[in-house]
């Protein structure tokens, strides 16, 4: 298995260079910014801080291209994620009701043995809507996967073999971050997953929660709603058992201790992992071997530094 | 009765100020948990203090301090409260109103400026300062010839950072754009905003009418103005998104009037409104109780609580509790919630000025157009 190299954000304090260097990996670099939309490929910023060309694999663009010519294929992949909105907006109510249950019994000083298992019972409700949650959307992915036959389709099968080219070619991929939602659809559109195995990633940010088995959506403080996290997607799973949680410094009230403890409880065992300016967390042969300023929700709320024994 | 120096004293009953300590003040207000205490030094036959809160008295007076130049009036004041005012000093029988020598909080508006009263607990949201980070929007001034009014009107375009033309962006129209623009920051707001991810980058439009009182009250070649052709002119220039619940429209005080009344007469123009501190003058019997100037207002709004209709699927209401608008306000939202609208209202401890307008835009903004904050991790 390749090495896999997990970074907080790049726009503010880029330390991806210094990452390559302290971990050894080097070679052409390949990019995916199909998170940027439609600033996809404007590397400037990105190839200045790694001080090497980059070459990006255009992953939006080419599905607008293949969305353009195989109208069928547009219209199935629109109504698939028609359905998984919806979904997601119903599991959004039904959260919301145990979210609430939930908090106000952790809220409260009792500490019988009654008011322990109520709070027991509302954290396996929460945990029990969530893994129903994302068993549901993998209903619709194969569901629509199968109408779709997406491996026969002429226009994809094309790109999927410039790219497996280009990947080849390359001795890292980066993801980069931006939509969630955007670049995951256009990772699992062209079927990078197994690509991905084959050459160290480097991923940040909304890349990092790509690569991971669990998307979770998080903001503790949004201006309008409860700002309940969400599990939103199954990932690629090139990381297993952990969260990844970027920008955690500034959209999770890291100092509300029943609100940390909540969301660590909830997501067990996978760990909780924050990535902000400076995180750096190095994967070698499935292990993780290096990290550096990146912290672990604690299930007792509070973080702690991470280590490399976790 | 005045007050003599050495003299400990209550002025309140929550509030202990020592009249000795009052001498070395440098800065007025004094905010406590339950008001806060003006203090004015200098040479007066009387000193008021003169405010714009619904409930209050316009004029209060100071007391002096024994024999000295020094006058005080304490004001009790709930937590999170933001007054507007001014001092009137009388000196040889003549009245001047001034703002308030020891308080450099200052609030511009059309009319000049106040001074400004944070009571315990308010803090100027951070969002409505520029932040270093977020990349700024540009605006463009464009003139345009209005058919529906007659003659040429100048309008600002904001246009946000990265804008792309392969995208698609919401309109926002803004009534006293201008003011919005200088009185409450709004571009300010927009770039932090769309930094924030809290609202989508978005295009907004921003109005201003040499007669407000009348082409906002009510005035159907206003409404057709800003529902149509303002519209039709920026899609020729701008990527707009085409649906109703990317077209919305702000506006305070009569501006807000002029909104939903553009909104109601046409319907399926704008899906997304916000309305602060709306002049919504109205009677549900015999006439209504404000000045001639809002005749043609309480036509619309009784009109309009006649039949509302559906004039956006979504709506932001706020009003400042010390207006004396809340009741109409108030009064609006039932009537709209009853009609299928989703209505987010909010009331604040302010009054009827800009800046309950501009600490007010996150909710309004966020209400109406919902940015992909939860989906974006760069």
């Amino acid at each position: 298995m390749s090495d896999i190299l997990v970074l907080g954000p790049q726009f503010r304090s880029p330390n991806i260079r210094a990452a390559l260097a302290r971990t050894g990996l080097s070679g052409p670099i390949v990019t995916i910014t199909a998170g940027w939309q439609e600033r996809e490929g404007e590397l400037a910023a990105l190839e200045g801080h790694l001080d090497q060309p980059v070459r990006d694999l255009r992953l939006y663009e080419r599905a607008e291209a293949v969305f353009n010519q195989d109208a069928e294929l547009h219209d199935t992949h629109r109504l698939r994620q028609a359905d998984l909105r919806r979904l997601q907006e119903l599991y959004r109510i039904r959260l919301a009701h145990a979210k609430t249950a939930a908090r106000e019994l952790f809220a409260t000083s009792d500490d019988s043995e009654l008011m322990r298992n109520a709070r027991r019972a509302a954290l396996s409700a929460i945990r029990r809507l969530d893994a129903e949650h994302l068993k549901a959307i993998g209903r619709i992915h194969a569901r629509w996967d199968a109408r779709l036959g997406v491996r026969t389709r002429p226009m994809l099968a094309r790109q999927l073999a410039e790219l497996e080219h280009l990947v080849e070619q390359a001795g890292i991929v980066c993801l980069a971050g931006g939509h969630v939602a955007v670049l995951l659809n256009r990772l699992r559109l062209f079927g990078l997953e197994r690509l991905l195995r084959t050459r160290p990633v480097i991923a940040w940010s909304a890349g990092a929660m790509a690569i991971s088995e669990r998307i979770v959506l998080f903001h503790d403080h949004p201006p309008q709603g409860a700002g309940n996290a969400e599990i939103f997607e199954a990932g690629l799973g090139l990381v297993r058992g952990t969260v990844f949680l970027p920008h955690a410094a500034s959209r999770l009230a890291l100092g509300d201790r029943d609100r940390v403890s909540l969301l660590t409880r909830r997501l067990s065992p996978a760990a909780c992992i924050t990535l902000d300016d400076g995180s750096m967390l190095h994967w070698h042969r499935g292990r993780l071997v290096a990290c550096a300023n990146s912290s672990r929700l604690k299930r007792t709320g509070g973080t702690a530094a991470l280590d490399t024994t976790r | 009765m005045s007050r003599t120096p050495g003299e400990t004293t209550l002025l309140a009953a929550d509030a202990r100020v020592e009249i000795d300590a009052l001498e070395h003040v440098r800065r007025s207000p004094i905010v406590d948990p339950g008001g806060v205490t003006f203090v004015y030094r200098g040479a007066a036959d009387a000193v008021s203090l003169r405010l714009w809160i619904h409930g209050l008295p316009a004029t209060q007076p100071f007391e002096r301090v024994g024999e000295t130049d020094l006058w005080v009036l304490r004001v009790e004041l709930p937590g999170n409260s933001r007054i507007e005012y001014k001092f009137a000093v009388t000196r040889d029988g003549s009245e001047e109103w001034i703002l308030d020598p020891m308080n450099p909080l200052r609030a511009a508006d059309p009319f000049g400026a106040n001074s400004v009263a944070q009571g315990h607990g308010y803090v100027r949201p951070e969002w409505t300062v520029s932040d270093g980070q977020a990349r700024a929007g540009a605006i463009e001034e464009i003139t345009v010839h209005s058919a529906a009014l007659g003659d040429e009107r100048h309008i600002g375009v904001y246009v946000p950072a990265r804008f792309r033309r392969s995208r698609h962006y919401p309109l926002l129209i803004v009534h006293d754009g201008f003011d919005y623009l200088r009185y409450a920051d709004l571009r300010v707001v927009l770039d932090n905003l769309i930094h924030r991810l809290e609202i989508p980058p978005l295009i907004a439009a921003f109005t201003q009418s040499p007669d407000r009182l009348e082409e906002y009250a009510g005035h159907d070649g206003h409404a057709r103005f800003v529902a149509v052709e303002i519209p039709e002119l920026l899609q020729h220039s701008f990527p707009l998104h085409p649906s109703p619940a990317a077209r919305g429209l702000i506006g305070a005080s009569f501006g807000a009037v002029a909104s939903l009344h553009a909104a109601w007469r046409h319907p399926g123009a704008f899906g997304r409104l916000a309305l602060q501190s709306g002049s919504f003058a109205f009677a549900d019997i015999g006439h209504h109780r404000r000045s001639s100037t809002f005749d043609p207002v309480a036509r619309f709004v009784n009109e309009f609580r006649r039949r509302p209709g559906r004039p956006a699927e979504r709506m932001y209401l706020s009003c400042g509790i010390y207006e004396s608008l809340i009741y109409e306000n108030r009064s609006l939202v039932p009537l709209l919630r009853h009609h299928g609208i989703e209505v987010r209202y909010e009331e604040v401890r302010d009054g009827h000025n800009w800046e309950n307008w501009r600490d007010r835009l996150q909710s309004a903004l966020t209400w109406l157009f919902p940015g992909p904050l939860w989906m974006i991790y760069e």
